[in-house]
């Protein structure tokens, strides 16, 4: 569904994401791991089409995305970094907007919408201003709009950061309930979410792949069984400097 | 088309959720009444026409359209919203489009806001209503012109006061090419060809003509090209820094 072949970006003489290659299909839940700024944003935002690679491939269900930008967001839901708003809209203009624009059709938006804000749960904020939403509850409408038009891929850029325990559960239980005919590249930073809902992690460092297994796979490593301890041992090695 | 009046939607229906409509709205109707009556001596003059009040609209318009196109796109790329526009399955050109028209629908409100006077210059004489007409008609082609600049200059950068300061300048570069100071730095040494050009960019040559009640063909395809370039380059500038 989605083929990444030695994907690049440069911003100047930065190279934050270098060689990037891997495949998804559907019924896959992708972990993105890697320390802050070892590129796994900007190989978010190439898939998604924001940024355009220096060098390499993206498709999406076969079209290079840089060739047909449109048909490829048409598939993907994409939850970016921070999960940016208009802070003007309400939940629900914000979503009507999105259900437009995704082209759902009239007849069927709010049905579509009503189920969505029943499942992220939040019908209580759905008519204040997202500006004056808690961090968590805009995490949760990022999250609403993205699985809105019931995309086949979604891209989720640090879906539970913000949230409490709670919340991160609910998330996590809608990911694996949603997983099992859709492409899911999630980024975190919490390596026991990736051992609750990935079937797959990959762990990227200076914008190169170290890491492709199953989280199985990627605790087997560590004697201990420990994911942080194996994670920390090959995001290290590769940058002993910075260790 | 459906994207573009979707985005356009949203965007309108921004303005008015905000104080922005109405401070700018109240300010613009003050600002136009100072210059008509007491700059432009609207009474004084004793005359049925509405001259005084469109004479001042270049300069109105140098100091409040840069405020409205500021925000286009220096604000998207500020509260980063501009990564959940351009990756909603709409082309580059729409997004633009969207957002330039709505903010052009919005200068039309604020223009309309000022009918009372058109009203009152009737009540008080007979005047020549297809000039006025007209005239409203130029207006607004105008304010459209300094929206496209402000949308493209807007599209370069996050920050907001760069972007109205800019094009406050770029503005006045086109207001100034009609000004006989201008004109007299080239006359005496350049040709009359160079002359003629750079006072066919001016946005003064192309209102004044319409403000008289002449609707020329080449004032508005001057404007409607003005529009076209600066939106094109808006377009391009927005895609070329996907890549950077």
């Amino acid at each position: 569904m989605i083929e990444i072949q030695d994907l690049q970006k440069s911003f100047g003489d930065f190279r934050a994401v270098d060689g990037v290659s891997f495949s998804v299909e559907p019924g896959e839940v992708l972990g993105f791991l890697g320390p802050n700024g070892a590129g796994k944003s900007t190989t978010m935002r190439m898939i998604t089409g924001f940024l355009t690679p220096t060098g390499g491939e993206v498709r999406v269900a076969g079209t290079a995305v840089g060739l047909d930008p449109v048909a490829a967001k048409r598939r993907i839901g994409y939850l970016p970094e921070g999960a940016p708003l208009y802070p003007d809209m309400t939940p629900r203009t914000l979503l009507e907007f999105i259900a437009e624009i995704r082209g759902i059709p009239a007849s069927e938006r709010k049905a579509r919408i009503d189920t969505v804000v029943a499942q992220i749960h939040i019908s209580e904020v759905l008519d204040q201003r997202i500006e004056t939403l808690s961090k968590g509850f805009k995490r949760r409408v990022g999250l609403a709009q993205a699985i809105l038009h019931d995309p086949e891929i979604l891209i989720l850029d640090e879906p539970t950061d913000g949230l409490d325990p709670n919340q991160k559960h609910e998330v996590r239980q809608l990911i694996q309930e949603m997983s099992k005919d859709k492409v899911i590249i999630l980024s975190t930073h919490i390596l026991e979410e990736v051992e609750a809902v990935c079937t797959r992690a990959i762990i990227i460092t200076e914008g190169a792949v170290v890491f492709d297994g199953t989280p199985e796979e990627l605790k087997g490593r560590s004697p201990s069984g420990r994911l942080d301890e194996v994670f920390r041992e090959i995001t290290t090695a590769a940058t002993p400097a910075l260790g | 088309m459906k994207n573009t009046t979707t985005i356009l939607k949203r965007e309108l229906r921004g303005y008015f959720t905000t104080p922005v409509a109405y401070v700018f709205i109240v300010i613009f109707l003050l600002l136009s009444g100072i210059m008509t009556f007491y700059m432009g001596g609207f009474f004084e003059r004793e005359q049925a026409d509405l001259a005084p009040f469109f004479f001042f609209h270049p300069w109105l318009y140098l100091i409040l359209v840069p405020a409205i196109s500021m925000r286009l796109w220096a604000e998207e790329r500020k509260t980063g919203t501009i990564e959940l526009l351009l990756t909603l399955p709409i082309s580059t050109g729409q997004a633009v489009l969207g957002k330039f028209l709505a903010a052009w629908a919005f200068t039309t409100a604020a223009l309309f806001a000022t009918t009372p006077i058109w009203i009152t210059v009737n009540v008080l004489g007979d005047p020549d209503n297809g000039v006025i007409l007209a005239a409203y008609l130029g207006s607004l082609l105008m304010a459209g012109g300094y929206l496209a600049i402000g949308s493209c200059i807007s599209a370069v950068t996050s920050n907001q006061v760069i972007a109205f300061v800019v094009s406050l300048v770029a503005c006045l570069v086109f207001i100034l090419a009609g000004l006989p100071a201008v004109l007299d730095f080239f006359t005496g040494w350049a040709p009359q060809a160079v002359i003629d050009t750079v006072s066919s960019f001016s946005f003064m040559t192309h209102f004044n003509s319409i403000s008289k009640g002449v609707i020329d063909l080449r004032d508005v395809i001057f404007y409607g090209s003005l529009i076209g370039c600066f939106l094109l380059a808006n377009t391009l500038i927005l895609d070329a820094k996907k890549g950077e």
